[in-house]
């Protein structure tokens, strides 16, 4: 009876589909006032004034807020605290502090309305003067900050000098923008000196902590609630600068305050995925063994803050590599800061290395697939430790087998769909780390057979509700339906953020020691009521690891190209995924299908597009910023291999919600390649890269 | 958005009256106007709303054409019995464009007038000729990917982003437009201008004139025709390129050419010299390719869009080669 492993629907399901479901934009409070940023329209310079009039004569303006009459803020420290744990944001500065401007869209107002549309034309009326520098812009070129050595082993430079078979090539990804389809937003209420905010956060906790440190007042009275999200992708994760906008304008003007990132501002204030130059160099014996690997990376960030897109996380455990190297670097630029986004690291990285590795299998004449498996180490040669579980070989066998790739013809351009459309097959791997936070949950056993569990984490839509329901269930043997799951607010038990695919993994050590102890507690106390709380640590962070956790798929692409249309789509992609025990394969599923259709999008489509010369985001909106579409959208083979991992939690189970990402674009680069010829190292391959 | 006053003339005339009031604009469907309120690009004081005017019928003209009132949806126009039919071109044309909930929104006069989705036309805060005239032009040395290689001028090199307007082209459509002098008709290749050095100005439409009507002459014995649009994602984009051609075949022979391109224009564009070469010949694939080079012939590319030169011939190529596909043997 139990229903992990099974295909479970939605618990939250018909509150979405009815409408039922609240996101932070949806609570209108009494009283409330909207709030409408301004932004610069340079990205580099001074702010010398505001003139205020036509703004505040529009009927409903209640107040203009900026830098001379915003309540100074404080930024939350960067480096760790002794009161509790590091306060994750990527910009840190707080909104309205000076007048330095450092990138384009930078608040420079708030306005604040009885209305929504009073707001937004007071914000239109805000006329800024300023003194424009050159913004720092060119892309690629040298970075600007020393290059940092993450991972090294053997002799990298002397290896691949001495190797009879070398590629040395560059490859870059643009600058991508998440783009979930529910916008940024906070709804901010304060009462007896607390505020609630109405937040659309992946990490509820971290929120309390940094918006509290912000606003100067004890964490105790921030309250953080996000029920649900219209997903994020990473964009989320920590806080932006509406939410200290909203929080101290609504404390000043003593009335709820919402504010609501517009489109165009979700490409500008609230993080980007960074552009990456990623230098790799792999080589290999004339037999196919690969010696040496280097992949020296770097990202673009901001002015003021760090973002560091660590491209190379998954490099050092990929392949048998004897000789690696990993370096990053930083190139600061007058965009806002970069941020997470979906896989981070390793989905730029891995288009990158197994790029290469393509690259390298033709070089060699080697099927890629026998490449990759002739290289598959057999411990994490950088942890010097055992795998947990890793069955990447057989991602690889069991993907060909399910493609057909036996039938695949190596030369470029000789396989074909009817007289016009020339086919391309291409593969690349994936992995992605399957590590924990620490989650608390507890659980109420009630007399009516019924239980609620909670905890301090939220479902940012990738079915968390139904994987707590499931796994309480289980826990506590009685059926799905009589579980109660209540998350996303800071008055919970403190839970996971939603970010690097750990949710799930972290969760269930805490569900199953919280269900324990509201058994024990029932055994001990009898009747029909107890409850139970359950802790479980981190293993995100651990410095001497014992295993190496990480999960790892394979990716194989079928592309049609009709020269004569310069017109390429893809056709197919099966994908087999090693992501420990799936709990539901039918949520599972969904968050690999999702993350193929955007593998599908950032390789032939997506890109912020800046001008060159102001550095303002130019294609702000979702008709000139492109993702795949529902015609775009291949037919998808998805298999989970379904080994439980025991190394991670007691059922085995790892997390999904990036992984479907990484490889992708680089088993399209591959197969655009074996279609046309052309190796398209800069995303996205767009029609001019092919008509040659 | 700024405050506005509406109104909703009942007639025609009302309408025109209206829409002659200072800081007045027409409003259709609704899907570009409302678009550039949001953008401040449009900051209209009246906004005449065209909802009440009737203006919806298609129907049969005299001569056994078709007349499509200007209030018409474009998914009521593509999916008509006698669109889809005689007219699979407009059909065609008008399905690859938007998507279903913009084509059930939108009109066929709002078609005909939409304006160009260059970036910076759009944005209030960067200059722009054709919104701010003699204010210059970003897009020259900018961003440029999606804009004009044809009819362009130091001025501007906006798009025409209209796909309907292109097989409108090919089939000499005529727009009526009514003012209160009466109605004078344009045929539709004559109706938009090139930028020149007057961008802001995009059509011959006269202040106090209404966009009525497009008639379609009627379909020509054993006609074909084809609309063909190349982009980079398969929907709910803009045009690169695009084709529209018609023909009739009189003998194995290719008469009645029309040939039109959109997505490399500033103005839906008629390849007239490509389709007079055409004209009374048998189709061949290298007569094809002499007649994408001459549409193309003065066609001016820069850094980011040169690729829609090479692209606009291949895809006038592909759009002969299936439409005559039938008479080759």
């Amino acid at each position: 009876m139990s229903t992990i492993g099974q295909p479970v629907d939605r618990v939250d399901g018909s509150l979405k589909v009815t409408g039922a479901a609240t996101y932070a934009a949806d609570y209108r409070l009494a009283n409330m006032l909207y709030g409408v940023p301004v932004g610069s329209t340079i990205a580099a310079g001074e702010l010398l004034s505001l003139d205020l009039s036509a703004a505040r004569a529009t009927p409903g303006v209640v107040e203009i807020f900026h830098h001379d009459n915003f309540e100074k803020l404080r930024e939350a420290p960067s480096g760790d605290m002794p009161d509790g744990p590091d306060p994750l944001v990527d910009e840190r500065r707080p909104p309205l502090s000076d007048t330095t401007i450092r990138y384009y869209g930078q608040y420079i107002a708030l306005v604040v309305a009885e209305t929504f549309e009073a707001a937004s034309e007071g914000a239109m009326l805000v006329r800024a003067t300023y003194r424009t520098t050159d913004p720092a812009t060119p892309l690629g070129g040298e970075p600007t900050g020393p290059a940092r050595e993450e991972n090294a082993r053997g002799d990298v430079d002397k290896a691949f000098a001495a190797a009879p078979i070398r590629i040395d090539a560059v490859y870059e990804t643009p600058v991508e923008t998440h783009n979930p389809i529910e916008l940024h937003a906070t709804v901010a209420a304060w009462a007896d000196g607390r505020v609630t905010l109405y937040e659309t956060t992946q990490a509820v906790v971290n929120h309390r902590r940094v918006l509290s440190i912000m606003l100067g007042v004890p964490a105790s009275h921030v309250r953080v609630i996000s029920h649900f999200l219209g997903s994020g992708f990473g964009g989320k994760l920590w806080p932006w600068p509406q939410s200290p906008l909203a929080a101290a304008a609504a404390r000043t003007l003593q009335r709820p305050v919402k504010v609501v990132v517009t489109r165009p501002m979700m490409f500008q204030n609230v993080g980007h995925r960074p552009y990456t130059h990623q230098h790799v160099r792999i080589a290999a014996e004339c037999d196919g063994t690969i010696v040496a690997l280097d992949h020296d990376s770097y990202n673009t960030t901001s002015i003021l803050d760090d973002y560091e897109e660590s491209c190379g996380e998954g490099t050092p455990s990929f392949y048998g590599a004897p000789n690696l190297r990993v370096r990053s670097a930083l190139r600061r630029r007058h965009t806002g800061t970069p941020t997470a986004m979906r896989g981070p690291g390793a989905v730029p990285g891995l288009f990158a290395t197994e790029s290469a590795t393509n690259e390298l299998a033709d070089a060699l004449q080697i099927d890629p697939v026998q490449l990759r498996i002739q290289n598959e180490p057999e411990r994490d040669l950088s942890l010097k430790v055992p795998f947990s579980s890793r069955h990447y070989v057989e991602c690889l066998t069991l993907g060909a087998q399910r493609f057909g790739w036996q039938n695949r013809s190596a030369e470029v351009g000789s396989m074909r769909a009817g007289d016009d459309t020339v086919l391309g097959w291409g593969v690349a791997g994936a992995s992605w780390i399957a590590e924990r936070f620490a989650a608390d949950v507890s659980i109420e056993l009630r007399d009516d057979d019924s239980a609620e569990i909670r905890c301090g984490t939220q479902d940012i839509g990738t079915g968390t509700y139904t994987m707590f329901a499931q796994i309480a269930a289980h826990e506590l043997a009685i059926p799905l339906e009589r579980v109660h799951v209540t998350l996303g607010d800071t008055d919970l038990p403190p839970g996971p953020i939603s970010g690097g695919s750990m949710v799930t993994a972290s969760i269930i050590p805490a569900i199953v020691r919280a269900a324990r102890s509201a058994r024990e507690q029932l055994a001990r106390n009898g009747g029909s009521k107890a409850t139970g709380h359950g802790s479980s640590p981190a293993t995100f962070g651990e410095e001497q690891p014992t295993v190496s956790r990480h999960s790892y798929g394979a990716h194989f692409v079928e592309i049609g190209w009709q020269p004569q249309l310069g017109r390429l789509r893809v056709r197919r992609i099966v994908t087999v995924m090693d992501a420990g025990r799936i709990i539901n394969p039918k949520t599972a599923r969904n968050q690999i299908a999702g993350a193929m259709v955007m593998g599908v999008g950032m390789a032939l489509l997506e890109e912020t597009i800046y001008d060159p010369r102001t550095l303002e985001p130019l294609n702000r909106n979702l008709a000139d910023y492109m993702v795949a579409t529902n015609a775009d959208v291949p037919s998808m083979d998805i298999t989970f291999l379904d080994y439980p991992d025991m190394h991670v939690n007691e059922l085995g189970a790892r997390g999904v919600g990036e992984i479907g990402l990484a490889g992708v674009a680089a088993a399209i680069a591959a197969a655009a390649h074996h279609a046309t010829g052309v190796r398209v190292r800069a995303l996205p391959i767009t029609i001019e890269k092919l008509l040659l | 958005m700024k405050l506005f006053e509406l109104r909703r003339p009942a007639d025609p005339l009302e309408a025109i009256r209206d829409g002659l009031s200072p800081g007045a604009r027409f409003i259709a469907g609704g899907t570009t106007m409302v678009d550039l309120m949001r953008l401040d690009v449009e900051r209209p004081d009246v906004l005449v709303d065209l909802n009440h005017l009737g203006l919806t019928d298609i129907e049969r003209t005299a001569d056994g054409g078709v007349r499509l009132g200007a209030m018409t949806r474009n998914a009521d126009v593509a999916h008509h019995p006698w669109i889809v039919a005689e007219y699979p071109v407009l059909s065609q044309a008008l399905l690859s464009g938007a998507s279903a909930q913009l084509r059930n929104a939108a009109t066929t006069g709002g078609n005909v007038l939409q304006r160009t989705r260059c970036i910076y036309f759009r944005d209030v805060h960067a200059a722009c000729n054709k919104r701010v005239p003699g204010s210059g032009c970003p897009a020259l040395d900018g961003y440029h990917r999606n804009l004009a290689v044809l009819g362009t001028s130091a001025n501007c090199i906006a798009t025409n982003p209209s796909d309907m307007n292109v097989a409108l082209i090919s089939l000499d459509a005529i727009v009526s437009l009514r003012s209160s002098e009466g109605q004078r008709d344009v045929a539709f290749a004559e109706f938009h201008r090139e930028p020149g050095d007057t961008p802001e100005c995009e059509t011959v439409l006269r202040p106090g004139e209404l966009l009525a009507a497009i008639s379609l002459p009627p379909a020509r014995p054993h006609a074909r025709s084809y609309y063909l649009k190349l982009r980079d994602r398969a929907s709910y984009e803009f045009a690169l390129a695009s084709t529209a051609v018609t023909m009739s075949f009189d003998d194995r022979t290719m008469r009645d050419v029309r040939l039109a391109l959109g997505g490399v224009a500033t103005r839906p564009w008629p390849a007239t010299q490509a389709a007079q070469l055409l004209e009374g010949r048998s189709p061949e694939p290298k007569l094809f390719r002499d007649a994408a080079e001459l549409a193309m012939l003065g066609a001016v590319g820069r850094p980011q869009n040169r690729f829609k030169i090479e692209l606009a011939k291949r895809c006038i190529v592909s759009a002969l080669a299936h439409v005559t596909a039938a008479e080759f043997v």
